[in-house]
């Protein structure tokens, strides 16, 4: 517990109770997680990008979690304090520093991990966001709006640097993080 | 640490009314105890919530940035809410048993028995002998005395000719048999504003935690109950009930069918010599921390409609029946071994539907009312989620607000269906 504690920088408590909020969403009752019980959570299940975000918790190939990767993949969430801001930067990067929430936001687009979001890739999270509401073409004519404004090298793809630029004004750190409480 | 002391008066449980004033004094103990021994037993973390929700609109959110267009930035929201939903949602957690803040020393809650000191461990000892070798037996006879009781009594009566004889002899045995059986709970009932108790011809609607509901207001009153037929031992009750009081069960096949249902009921009441009907509009048990969505068909029948709230103290033991944990044998032991049922029974104002209120809208009011009575959380969620999987009209809600916005900004003419017709 106590090393896992020191990568992700959550306290004991908080520990404790996500380990009873993981065994009570474990319906199987083996230790993992799979598809099935996050699409359980109702509120999760409304989420247009409810399965994209369910997808972010299972490494490639798999279709269980256990308790270690169900935080890792939290981690990402958790706000960057204070004094984490001015630490040296030796040591390896949190997963909630600016960077890794970003990357995280990044994967969410590129299915295909091939580190580009393609006009394609961009046009089916826009078509789960959207629903029936806006039509093929409205929607394509987005897309291909905003792979223009942040391509910089001209191939029609968003790489993670031209990602990063295209977002440095947002305030990620807020944004993708939730609010823990003690 | 929790005071001895209040192991004293358990010895004297076995007349009734000695117990409700044991109880009362107990209850005293053991929030005394609890203050004094709350930074001891709050050393594992039992406290209310994980994260703090973050209650921004989409539209405060998203909007708020004086953009024109979509950004790749619009999906930040959608991912924290998704994720704070993982970490803590609304739904789930009140189909499991309520969180305690305390221990409140029997085996069970999320807290099981843990070593806290030699003395608390004595006490909780001493409690595991006194439920399972003293109250359990007493309660398991009283328990079958009633039910046997209320089979036969109900039987007998079922074969007399309808008259207001058999209606008032059907009454005393149902009021005798559920007193008989609350005994075995060792329930302590508090009803709150009897002038309002349910009349005749009209529906009594209530949150529900338990089937032990019906036998706790029936304590206090007969109703016609409106429910589906069991098997096992609830069938054989239920059969023989009906013999002697219009309650009113329907065949599994039967309930699907939505207006034999409305049209059995209005008949029911129309008869304004029947008992009032009861009905549990969540349609499954929660929590009790929470009232969920009130399934419209009650308040479409007509006629008045009488809230009932019913609230229980979980210091004495958890009355949430976890149906998909626990079979009816497993959650009547589990009660039969906690310290005891005490709740609050507030009897509210009869309700009618306004002029121009749909069923829903008044279904909604009634809740609200409910939920404030009894200090209970409103959540326009549906109980069905338990089973069933969300429906795929609320995902459907979201993206149509997601794409108004981009319409609204500006980034397109307007929506390509019909949308706009809400």
């Amino acid at each position: 517990m106590g090393s896992r504690a020191s990568t992700l920088l959550l306290s004991h408590s908080q520990i404790t109770r996500l380990y009873s909020r993981f065994t009570s969403l474990d319906k199987g009752e083996n230790g993992t997680l799979s598809r099935e019980d996050f699409q359980r959570i109702p509120e999760l299940a409304i989420n247009p990008l409810g399965d994209r975000i369910i997808n972010a918790f299972f490494s490639e190939g798999e279709d269980q979690v256990n308790f270690r990767g169900f935080m890792r993949t939290l981690a990402h969430f958790r706000p960057i304090e204070d004094n984490e801001k001015s630490k040296d930067q030796n040591g390896p990067e949190p997963l909630n520093s600016r960077s890794n929430k970003l990357h995280f936001a990044f994967r969410l687009y590129d299915l295909d991990k091939d580190d580009k979001i393609s006009r394609d890739e961009l046009l089916q999270v826009l078509r789960m966001m959207v629903g029936v509401n806006i039509s093929d073409e409205q929607l394509g004519s987005i897309a291909d709006r905003t792979i223009q404004e942040a391509d910089q090298d001209g191939d029609s793809a968003i790489s993670f640097a031209e990602f990063v630029k295209v977002l440095e004004k947002v305030d990620v750190e807020q944004k993708m993080s939730i609010r823990f409480l003690h | 640490g929790v005071d001895l002391g209040f192991l004293g008066p358990w010895a004297c449980l076995s007349t009734g009314w000695w117990w409700s004033s044991c109880l009362v004094w107990a209850t005293i103990r053991m929030e005394k105890g609890n203050k004094k021994a709350q930074p001891q037993l709050l050393k594992t973390p039992v406290a209310n919530g994980i994260i703090e929700r973050d209650e921004t609109t989409m539209e405060k959110e998203i909007a708020g940035l004086h953009r024109v267009d979509f950004e790749f930035s619009d999906i930040f929201y959608f991912c924290r809410k998704g994720f704070e939903a993982i970490v803590e949602d609304e739904v789930t957690q009140r189909f499991s048993s309520e969180e305690l803040v305390s221990w409140n020393l029997l085996t069970r809650t999320n807290v099981n028995f843990h070593y806290v000191s030699l003395r608390l461990t004595v006490v909780w000892v001493v409690g595991v002998v006194v439920r399972y070798c003293f109250l359990l037996p007493l309660r398991f006879t009283l328990a079958a005395i009633g039910i046997t009781s209320m089979i036969v009594g109900t039987t007998v009566v079922g074969q007399l000719p309808n008259s207001s004889v058999k209606s008032y002899l059907s009454e005393l045995v149902h009021l005798t048999c559920s007193r008989i059986l609350v005994r075995a709970l060792s329930g302590t009932i508090h009803y709150h504003n009897k002038e309002n108790k349910p009349q005749k011809g009209g529906i009594c609607v209530a949150n529900h935690t338990s089937p032990i509901d019906a036998i706790i207001l029936t304590n206090d009153g007969c109703y016609a109950m409106v429910g589906q037929v069991h098997g096992g031992l609830m069938g054989v009750i239920q059969r023989a009930t009906v013999k002697a009081c219009p309650h009113v069960w329907f065949e599994r096949s039967e309930v699907k069918d939505r207006h034999l249902v409305t049209k059995r009921l209005r008949e029911h009441v129309a008869d304004k010599s029947k008992l009032p009907i009861l009905i549990f509009p969540e349609g499954t048990c929660i929590n009790n921390t929470s009232v969920m969505m009130f399934k419209k068909g009650s308040f479409e029948i007509g006629g008045t409609i009488y809230p009932v709230a019913i609230k229980y103290d979980p210091q004495f033991g958890d009355a949430f029946w976890n149906s998909s944990k626990y079979n009816i044998v497993s959650y009547l032991l589990r009660i039969m071994t906690s310290w005891a049922i005490v709740c609050n029974v507030w009897y509210m104002p009869p309700m009618v539907r306004k002029e121009g209120e749909d069923a829903v809208q008044f279904a909604n009011r009634v809740r609200s009312a409910i939920a404030q009575q009894g200090g209970l959380t409103e959540l326009p969620w549906d109980g069905g989620l338990k089973r069933a999987k969300v429906k795929d009209t609320f995902r459907e809600e979201q993206q149509k607000n997601y794409s108004k916005m981009l319409v609204r900004n500006g980034s397109i003419g307007n929506l390509s269906t019909g949308t706009e017709s809400d």
